[in-house]
C-alpha cells in the first residue's frame, strides 16, 4: 500500500505508536512527526532488533533492521539512548560494513611449521581451544600463570579478563590506557579524584564557553560531544580553539589560537595567570572547595601573557581576551580535557593544568561545565573468588609509574623483553581486538617483546597485523552478530542498554563470552562462568533491576532515575572529594607524595632540525583508526589518508597536490608506502598532519592494504610520561622522500623491512 | 507544497553521516553515492575561513535535467521533488550533462540515479535518511510554502546562499551561512 502524505497526516494525528510500533509495547511514546526514525515500513518483513554500536567507545544504542531474509538493512540511533539520542555517527551508520567485509577472519588458524616454512593452518573450534589452554597450562607451570597477559580493547574483554583472573593473572591492559587518555585520569583524580573515563561529563549543550586545548571535537566523533557542540553553537556559546592546525573545530570557534606545537602548558599558565591576576576566578567556589589556592596563585604570578607569548607565539591580548571570555562565562564554561592526551611526556602536568583552569572557573559540578553522572551497578552471578596474585605489572617497573590507576599496555609490552634486573618477563599474550603494533609507538620493541613470548592467542574480526604474529588466531563475530554484557555507562542519568544478534554470526565466527567460556571449562575453571548461554546471565541481571531480557529486546535501552546526588553541585553545597584534603586539589598533594611537581610547570620541548617537520596525526570522522579502514563503506567515504602540507612548504620542496611522497623520521625510519600530498593552508610551517588507521600492511586486508601512509611506523621516539608511564607520540619530526626509496636501496635490509607483518614474524622466528 | 532543505554551515562538520545513511537508506551499491561533503578554504594561514557543505540534488524549480530527458524519465512529483523513473531511464546521461550541480551519477545497473528526498520516508512522515541522521542537527527539512514551518523559518531568519545561482536554475537546497 502506497500512503500519500495526506492519509499519513490523518494517521499521524490518531498516534503514529500504534501504527508503527505494534511491536513494541513498552514504547508508548513515540517523538514527533518528521523525527521518527524507528517507523518499520508497511511491509512489515522487516524486523528490528537493539544493539549498541562497537565501532568505537561512545557505545552510542541503536538498532539494526534486517529484512526477511535475514540481510541488514540499516543501523539507526534509538531515541531514548543519551549517547546518541537516536541519531548514530558515520561509523555506526556504516557499521554494517564491518559485517559485510569479506577479509574477515573466518575460522581458527593455528601456525604450523614445515619444512622450515611457518604458515597458518585452518583449525576446528575445540582444536584452537585445546591448544590454547594447554599452552597456557604448560607456560603457568613452567613460569607462572601471571607472566600471561591480556591486551583488550572492545566489549569482549570483560570476558577474557575474567577467564584470566580466575587463572590466576590480573594483567589485564589497554592501549585506550598508557597510549591515549591516561594522563587525562591521573590529572582528574590528583584533582578532583576522580577521572573522567567515558563518556566525559561534560555538559557542552548548556556551556557558554568551550575551550578546546588539543580536542577537535567534529573531526573525533565522539558522538554525543559532536552532537552537543552543535547544541552550543545554536545556543551562541563562544568556542575558543588551540590547535597548530586548522581543525574543523577551528573554523567553528570564535577564536582560534594557532599555537606553537608543544607549548600547551605555558598558555594554559597564562591563563590562570590573568584570571587570577584580575581576579575573575569563582572566589566562593575556590575558598570552600578547593585546597591549595595561595601556592597556585603565587606558582603563577610571573607566567603573564608577555611570557607565554615567547613560548606559545600567542599575543597576550588574545591570551587576555580568552581569559575573560572564558571567565566571564563561568562557570558554564569547560576547558576540555581531550582524549588522546599523549602527546610530549609531560602530559599529566598538562592535564592537570586542564584541571586547575577548570577548578578557577567554577565549572566542576556545575551547569555548562562539568555534569555529576552517574552510572548503573548491575550484580553479578555468584562465582568463585579470584585466587590472589603475588605479581602485577607494577613488579616490572618497581618504584615507577606509582600513580597509574590501569595498567599500561606499553608497560606489559616492556617487561616482555627479558632484563637481567626483572624477576620475571610475560611470556604469553592474549590479544583481543587491539592490534598492538599500530598501537603501540616503537614497533621494533613491540616485535621484539612478541619474539620473546612462547605463546600468543589473537582474538579479533579482522586480520589485523598483529593475527600475522599470533600462533593462534580466532575469528571473533562482530558486534551485529552476539549479545554482550549490558552497557551501563555513566551519564546524565543511570542506564542499561542490550546488544543482541540481528544476524547469526557469519562463516566460523564466534562471540567472546563463547569462546572465554569454552576457554574456562577446558582450563577447569568452569565455576567461574556460571552460565550456558549468556542470555541466562543478561536476564539474571536485568531482572534484579526490575526489567528482563524480554524487555530489553523490545526496548534497546533503559534509562533509570539517578539514586546519589544532584546533576549538580548546588551552590553552598557540602561536597567531599575523593582527595587527600576532600578538596578539589589545585596544589596536588598526591603528586608531591611520590616526589612530583604539585603545581604544573611548563618544559620545553625539542623542536624539528630545518628541513624536518612534526609529525602531527588524528582522526577523520568516518573512521575509528585501524579498526575501520578496511570497512568497504566508511573506506567508500575515505580510502587513503593524505599529507597536509603548507603551501609553502610544498613550494620549498617543490611538492604538488597529489603527489606521493614517502616520509623519513629523525631515527632514519622511512615509511613503507607513500602518501599523497594535500596542500593546505589549514597546516602551518613547522608540522605535517594526517590521519591515523591507514598503510595498512597485511596484505590479507584487501581493501586498505597499502593505501595511504602509517604514522605509528614513525614514532620511535616516546616521550615516556614519569608520572603514570603514559607514551608521548608528538615528538617525532619527519622529512619527505620524492623518489621510492626501494628503488635505491636494492637488496638490502629495506626490502626486508617492507614485508607484511605475517612473513616479517617469519623471518624473525627463524633468524 | 515546495519541498527544501536548508544546510547550517556553521554547524556541519563534514563527517559524511548523511552521504552512508543515504547509501544504506536506499541502497546505493558501494562506489556511488546521491549526496557528497564539499569544503571550501580561504585565506592564508592563520587568517581562514572554511566553509563544509553536505550537496545533492537541488531539486529545482527550473530544472533543466527535466528538460533535456528525452524519454521523460526525468520528472517533477508533489512537493517539486525531481525524480527519475528507472525503467523510462534509457541511461543516456542528457540530464547528467546538464546538471550544474553534478548531482546525478549512472547506477551500475543502467540508469541515471539521484536524490529523491527520500520520498518514501517523506510519505511515511519521516524525514529524508541524511536529515534524520545528522549528528549535528545542520540539516532541516520541510515544507516551504508552510511559513510556519521550521524550514521556513530558519531560511527568513538567517543569512542564505544557493549553489549556482548564475545558472537560474533556483535550487531548493538552501545554506545557512
Amino acid at each position: 500500500m502506497k500512503t500519500t502524505r495526506r492519509d499519513f497526516i490523518k494517521i499521524s494525528s490518531m498516534g503514529v505508536g500504534g501504527l508503527a510500533l505494534s511491536a513494541s509495547p513498552v514504547l508508548g511514546w513515540v517523538p514527533g512527526f518528521l523525527k521518527i526514525d524507528d517507523v518499520i515500513p508497511d511491509d512489515s518483513k522487516v524486523k528490528r532488533t537493539p544493539t549498541y554500536c562497537e565501532i568505537c567507545f561512545w557505545k552510542c544504542a541503536g538498532w539494526t533492521y534486517t529484512d526477511e531474509k535475514g540481510k541488514i538493512l540499516k543501523i539507526v540511533g534509538n531515541d531514548d539512548d543519551q549517547h546518541s539520542n537516536g541519531r548514530f555517527c558515520p561509523r555506526g551508520t556504516g557499521g554494517v560494513g564491518m559485517y559485510n567485509d569479506e577479509d574477515r577472519l573466518k575460522t581458527p588458524l593455528i601456525r604450523e611449521e614445515k619444512d622450515g616454512k611457518q604458515y597458518f593452518r585452518e583449525a576446528s573450534w575445540d582444536e584452537a581451544l585445546d591448544l590454547i589452554s594447554k599452552r597456557l597450562t604448560e607456560i603457568g607451570e613452567e613460569y607462572t600463570r601471571e607472566c600471561i597477559a591480556l591486551f583488550t580493547h572492545g566489549s569482549g574483554g570483560k570476558f577474557l579478563g575474567n577467564v584470566l583472573k580466575a587463572f590466576g593473572s590480573g594483567s589485564i591492559s589497554a592501549p585506550s590506557y598508557a597510549q591515549c587518555k591516561g594522563p587525562r585520569e591521573v590529572a582528574f583524580i590528583a584533582t578532583y579524584g576522580k577521572g573522567l573515563s567515558s563518556p566525559e561529563p561534560t555538559d557542552i549543550r548548556n556551556t557558554r564557553c568551550l575551550v578546546l586545548i588539543g580536542s577537535h571535537i567534529g573531526e573525533n566523533m565522539h558522538n554525543g560531544q559532536v552532537q552537543e557542540m552543535s547544541e552550543a553553537i545554536d545556543n551562541g556559546a563562544t568556542i575558543i580553539t588551540v590547535d597548530p592546525r586548522y581543525s574543523t573545530a577551528a573554523s567553528k570557534s570564535k577564536y582560534w589560537l594557532p599555537i606553537k606545537p608543544a607549548t600547551d602548558i605555558a598558555l594554559l599558565l597564562a591563563w590562570m595567570n590573568v584570571i587570577i591576576k584580575e581576579e575573575l576566578y569563582d572566589k566562593e567556589y575556590i575558598e570552600k572547595y578547593t585546597f591549595g589556592f595561595e601556592q597556585l596563585k603565587n606558582h603563577v604570578k610571573n607566567k603573564t601573557p608577555e611570557w607565554a607569548y615567547g613560548i606559545t607565539t600567542i599575543k597576550p591580548d588574545v591570551i587576555r581576551k580568552t581569559a575573560r571570555e572564558m571567565a566571564g562565562a563561568a562557570p558554564a564554561a569547560i576547558v576540555h580535557p581531550g582524549r588522546h592526551t599523549t602527546w610530549y611526556g609531560d602530559d599529566t602536568q598538562r592535564l592537570r593544568a586542564v584541571a586547575v583552569l577548570n577548578a578557577l572557573l567554577g565549572s566542576w559540578g556545575r551547569k555548562g561545565g562539568f555534569y555529576m553522572s552517574e552510572k548503573l551497578h548491575l550484580k553479578n552471578m555468584n562465582t568463585p573468588e579470584y585466587p590472589k596474585m603475588k605479581h602485577t605489572w607494577r613488579d616490572a617497573h618497581p618504584g615507577k609509574y606509582m600513580l597509574a590507576d590501569l595498567a599500561l599496555a606499553s608497560g606489559i609490552c616492556d617487561a616482555t623483553i627479558p632484563s637481567v634486573d626483572r624477576e620475571c618477563s610475560y611470556k604469553a599474550w592474549i590479544v583481543n581486538g587491539s592490534n598492538l603494533l599500530t598501537t603501540i609507538p616503537n614497533r621494533k620493541n613491540t616485535i621484539e617483546a612478541i619474539n620473546n613470548l612462547e605463546f600468543m592467542v589473537v582474538i579479533d574480526t579482522m586480520p589485523a597485523e598483529i593475527t600475522g604474529y599470533a600462533d593462534v588466531v580466532l575469528p571473533e563475530c562482530t558486534y551485529l552478530e552476539r549479545y554482550d554484557m549490558l552497557r551501563t555507562s555513566k551519564h546524565r542519568k543511570p542506564s542499561v542498554a542490550l546488544r543482541m544478534p540481528a544476524v547469526e554470526p557469519k562463516y566460523n565466527s564466534k562471540p567472546d563470552w563463547w569462546i572465554a567460556k569454552q576457554l574456562a571449562e577446558k582450563l577447569g575453571l568452569g565455576d567461574y562462568v556460571p552460565y550456558n548461554d549468556i542470555t541466562e546471565l543478561l536476564d539474571w541481571q536485568l531482572k534484579q533491576i526490575g526489567s528482563s531480557l524480554e524487555e530489553m529486546q523490545k526496548i534497546g535501552v533503559k534509562n533509570i532515575d539517578r539514586e546519589y546526588n544532584d546533576l549538580y553541585i548546588l551552590q553552598g553545597e557540602e561536597h567531599e572529594f575523593n582527595t587527600n584534603t576532600g578538596k578539589i586539589e589545585l596544589y596536588a598533594t598526591s603528586f608531591q607524595q611520590e616526589g612530583f611537581d604539585p603545581l604544573p610547570n611548563y618544559t620545553a620541548h625539542p623542536e624539528p632540525l630545518p628541513g624536518f617537520y612534526r609529525l602531527n596525526y588524528g582522526r577523520a570522522p568516518m573512521h575509528t583508526f585501524g579498526r575501520t579502514t578496511n570497512n568497504p563503506n566508511l573506506t567508500d567515504l575515505m580510502d587513503e589518508n593524505k599529507l597536509w602540507v603548507n603551501p609553502k612548504v610544498a613550494k620549498e620542496w617543490d611538492l604538488s597536490n597529489n603527489q606521493e611522497v614517502w616520509l623519513e623520521n629523525q631515527d632514519g625510519v622511512v615509511s613503507t608506502f607513500p602518501i599523497k600530498v594535500r596542500i593546505t593552508e589549514r597546516i602551518g610551517k613547522h608540522s605535517v598532519y594526517l590521519v591515523h588507521g591507514f598503510g595498512r600492511f597485511d596484505k590479507r586486508l584487501k581493501r586498505s592494504y597499502g593505501k595511504g601512509l602509517d604514522d605509528s611506523e614513525l614514532i620511535t621516539n616516546v616521550m615516556v610520561d614519569p608520572i603514570m608511564g603514559g607514551t608521548g607520540m608528538r615528538g617525532n619530526f619527519v622529512t619527505f622522500i620524492t623518489e621510492d626509496p626501494k628503488l635505491k636501496l636494492v637488496g638490502n635490509k629495506a626490502r626486508k623491512r617492507n614485508k607484511s607483518g605475517n612473513s616479517a614474524k617469519i623471518n624473525n622466528k627463524q633468524a | 507544497m515546495r519541498y527544501a532543505m536548508a544546510i547550517d554551515t556553521k554547524k556541519c562538520v563534514g563527517c559524511s553521516d548523511c552521504v552512508v545513511a543515504c547509501q544504506t537508506e536506499n541502497n546505493i551499491p558501494i562506489g556511488y553515492s546521491r549526496d557528497w561533503i564539499t569544503e571550501t578554504v580561504e585565506g592564508i594561514y592563520p587568517g581562514l575561513h572554511l566553509e563544509i557543505r553536505s550537496e545533492r540534488c537541488n531539486h529545482c524549480e527550473n530544472t533543466p535535467c527535466v528538460r533535456t530527458c528525452p524519454t521523460g524519465a526525468s520528472h517533477i512529483i508533489e512537493g517539486g521533488i525531481v525524480k527519475v523513473n528507472h525503467e523510462e531511464c534509457i541511461g543516456c546521461g542528457a540530464c547528467i550533462q546538464s546538471c550544474p550541480y553534478d548531482a546525478r551519477y549512472s547506477h551500475p545497473e543502467g540508469y541515471v540515479d539521484k536524490c529523491t528526498f527520500c520520498d518514501h520516508r517523506i510519505n511515511n512522515g519521516q524525514d529524508p535518511a541524511c536529515v534524520s541522521v545528522c549528528p549535528t542537527h545542520c540539516m532541516y527539512f520541510g515544507d516551504l510554502d508552510d511559513p510556519n514551518s521550521e524550514i521556513s523559518k530558519i531560511v527568513s531568519a538567517r543569512k542564505v546562499k544557493v549553489l549556482a545561482p548564475e545558472a537560474g536554475t533556483k535550487p531548493q537546497i538552501f545554506y545557512l551561512v
